[in-house]
């Protein structure tokens, strides 16, 4: 982990404008920001922990915990709210067996609510690490964790 | 090489391509293109072309606003206009090409419209379709029909031009354009753009900094989104050349993380600039020089208020601060500072490419120009729309939207997100303008239009919203921050069946609390969405309050769900499906739910709607 870190730290200058580009390129290198991580950017950028999470904490696209190989992000934008989403997250979280914020045991998926993703108009809809899905429904939370098995499968 | 020789080489260019002597075929490939399958699309073309050996060029394109109809494919062919098909299917895309490709045959029967001077039998012309013709597309005019990661495309449609002619005149004439315009901030508050920017001009520093806002932030709006992914020249241009009005040398775009495919295609957009010398040292040999940075948001609403932008780019805690002084003249590290919004970057590059007279073709006499909405919802057909201020909702919504999905019925549309209000029925012939919208207690905000039918509960809906303000609410004022917090619980009650008498009044007072003792938008206008319900809707809160009940029959805890008897057929649908196994009968016999077992999840309703309907929701009380 330290040698990536350092790979990342050498990109930047070590100012103070820098800290949330510098957390976000961690975060998505190792996938959440460690304690260890935040140790060595208050080091790197001579700004104390505390304050570190206190900008961390603030922003919602900051996680403290791994997130799962599949990270779920079901959209709770105005459209997606009026076409049903409370819904579909109710039906993930009873598929996977975890609620919204959490990780499975095998640390295959994890689930969010976010804000919104833009794609209002083929709500609801959902982000699967970089993938949009769209125009979801009850009945097909099944297929589409098949689906992603299936390929997951298929990559290894 | 000078201007001249770049467009020429750039038309030449797109012409070989668009009205070349082989085939070309447009994919839209936006979030809504992409999420709706347009890569699995091009990747059909592509094979399709290739085993039957045909010479074609297949394009990724952005979006041309019809997001019910992705994926979404153009082709163009030599001596022919351009054909739209809509919801392409592997199938159809294969048809496409042994058929009209490898043909003749252009397949009326998924063709959408034609866009060229010639037309095709059968197929109306695309701007006529009903969807299309109430609008009038100048922001958008190149989204879909350009490829947004060919800098040449741009150009070969006008781009840059309006860079080219504001370099050649001086900086205070380019402000004396945009005034002629009566352009206004398209980010929701509709405040003069030309009078921002001579704030901005006549605050004395030795570095000014513009920053474009594309921290598009409301939920159910993404038309900045769709304009950066499709058109992001068009943003970057007017940034440019509001740079070279104010005085900047380093310019921001703040854009959203959740935008991953707009961030890529800006950051590709800036290196072609640097290569085709419209950014960086000596621009276009003018002896102007403007670097732009990129600058991720990292998930904060608050962030697109424009004090707390400024703290975000800083490296700091996105919160709010006290204007005055405005940025104007102390923003970003202290220095004066404009924020103007995506769509107010586009507008300026229209505005120097066609000349304000252009410009003030469309609107009314206090909003000049047109402006993109997102409209979504239960509406037939969502998408991203343009039309000139001025227009009335019950156009944008019946016309072009053409009018509500299903077999529901209108209830509302909310305008303005967390900041604006829900509107009924009445307010249907207001025009959409800033001044009109705010007489009707909502606001134009930056764009989203969310249709609301009878199945949608309007006190679900402001509990919603306060939901939203309570999580992104900064926490800097105790009203916002709490205020706030207590609205929601009594909202929470009320739609748990628990309200009480008095709760009316006392979600009133809050709201005019929080209205007085916030320091920024968000706080001041976040009581909007309760405050429209209580007011245009406050039978229904009466019924929730009183005698438990939801109209819309949404609220979990004040319904039943039950089977209609004498429709149910006994196929077992339901009973496999249900997850907590509610659901009792035996095949061809009527089932009965256990009200008991059931949590009220919709999955059988959902599967048993459109089939037999026997399922439906009635009030517990």
């Amino acid at each position: 982990m330290t040698k990536i870190l350092d790979e990342i730290l050498c990109n930047y200058k070590g100012n103070k404008s820098e800290l949330i580009p510098l957390l976000q390129d961690i975060q998505s290198n190792f996938g959440y920001l460690s304690e260890e991580a935040i140790k060595e950017v208050s080091k790197f950028t001579r700004v104390a922990e505390s304050e570190i999470y206190g900008v961390a904490t603030f922003y919602t696209q900051f996680r403290f915990t791994p997130v799962g190989k599949k990270h779920i992000m079901v959209c709770k934008g105005t459209a997606c709210h009026v076409k049903g989403a409370p819904q579909i997250i109710e039906g993930i979280e009873r598929h996977l067996g975890i609620k919204e914020g959490e990780v499975t045991l095998d640390l295959d998926y994890s689930l969010e609510s976010v804000g919104c993703l833009g794609c209002c108009a083929l709500a609801p809809c959902a982000m699967i690490n970089e993938d949009v899905e769209s125009n979801m429904t009850l009945k097909d939370i099944k297929k589409m964790f098949r689906r992603m098995e299936r390929e997951s499968k298929e990559d290894s | 090489m000078n201007f001249k020789q770049l467009f020429k080489e750039s038309e030449d260019e797109y012409n070989s391509i668009i009205r070349g002597k082989s085939p070309v075929i447009l994919i839209g490939s936006a979030t809504c293109g992409k999420s709706a399958g347009a890569l699995e699309i091009a990747a059909t073309f592509k094979k399709e072309i290739n085993e039957q050996h045909l010479d074609a060029e297949v394009i990724e394109v952005g979006c041309i606003g019809l997001c019910y109809l992705e994926p979404i494919v153009t082709i163009i062919k030599p001596e022919m206009p351009a054909i739209f098909y809509g919801q392409v299917t592997k199938k159809i895309a294969k048809k496409l090409v042994t058929e009209y490709l490898n043909g003749n045959n252009p397949m009326t029967e998924y063709a959408l419209g034609t866009v060229g001077e010639k037309g095709v039998e059968g197929i109306p012309a695309l701007f006529e379709i009903p969807v299309m013709k109430p609008q009038v597309r100048r922001i958008l005019r190149n989204c879909g029909f350009i490829d947004p990661s060919n800098i040449k495309h741009y150009i070969a449609n006008g781009g840059y031009s309006g860079l080219n002619a504001a370099l050649k005149i001086k900086p205070l004439d380019v402000i004396e354009n945009i005034k002629n315009s009566g352009l206004r901030g398209r980010g929701g508050a509709g405040f003069p753009t030309w009078m921002k920017w001579k704030f901005c001009v006549d605050s004395e520093a030795d570095k000014k900094y513009l920053i474009c806002n594309a921290d598009e932030g409301d939920p159910g709006a993404f038309m900045n989104r769709s304009l950066l992914e499709s058109d992001p020249h068009s943003v970057l241009e007017g940034i440019v050349i509001a740079s070279y009005a104010i005085g900047v040398k380093e310019a921001y775009i703040y854009c959203r993380a959740e935008y991953p495919l707009a961030l890529e295609r800006l950051k590709h957009a800036i290196s072609e600039m640097k290569e085709m010398g419209f950014l960086g040292d000596n621009i276009l040999e003018t002896g102007f020089d403007l670097n732009i940075t990129i600058k991720e948001g990292a998930g904060a609403f608050v962030c697109g208020e424009e004090t707390a932008l400024i703290a975000s780019i800083e490296g700091k805690r996105g919160m709010p601060r006290t204007r005055p002084p405005f940025p104007t003249t102390s923003g970003l590290w202290g220095k004066p500072t404009v924020i103007n919004n995506v769509e107010t970057m586009a507008s300026v590059s229209m505005i120097m490419q066609s000349g304000y007279n252009h410009f003030i073709e469309f609107g009314t006499d206090e909003s000049k120009g047109t402006k993109t909405f997102s409209l979504v919802g239960n509406v037939k057909n969502t998408g991203l729309i343009e039309v000139p201020l001025g227009t009335t909702l019950r156009e944008v919504i019946y016309e072009i939207g053409g009018g509500i999905s299903g077999d529901g019925t209108f209830k509302a549309v909310q305008i303005g997100g967390p900041s604006g209000g829900c509107l009924p029925e009445s307010f249907l012939d207001t025009r959409i303008d800033y001044d009109s919208l705010t007489m009707a207690v909502a606001i134009m905000g930056s764009g989203g239009l969310v249709v609301m039918d009878n199945n949608s509960c309007m006190v679900d809906v402001a509990r919603y919203f306060l939901d939203f303000i309570q999580n992104e609410s900064c926490g800097k004022c105790v009203p916002c921050r709490l205020g706030t917090k207590q609205m929601l619980d009594i909202l929470t009650d009320i739609t748990l069946g628990n309200g009480k008498k008095g709760d009316k009044e006392l979600l009133k007072d809050l709201s005019q609390g929080i209205k007085d003792g916030s320091l920024c938008g968000l706080g001041q206008t976040s009581p909007n969405p309760v405050l429209t319900t209580l007011k245009f809707f406050e039978d229904e809160y009466e019924a929730h309050i009183i005698e438990k009940r939801c109209p819309a029959l949404l609220c979990k805890e004040l319904i039943n769900y039950k089977v209609i008897d004498e429709k149910c057929e006994g196929c077992m649908l339901c009973l496999k499906s249900c997850p907590v196994g509610a659901v009792s009968g035996v095949k061809k016999q009527v089932h009965k739910i256990d009200i008991d077992k059931c949590i009220k999840c919709g999955t059988c309703i959902e599967l048993c709607s459109g089939k037999y309907n026997a399922i439906e929701r009635v009030n517990k009380y």
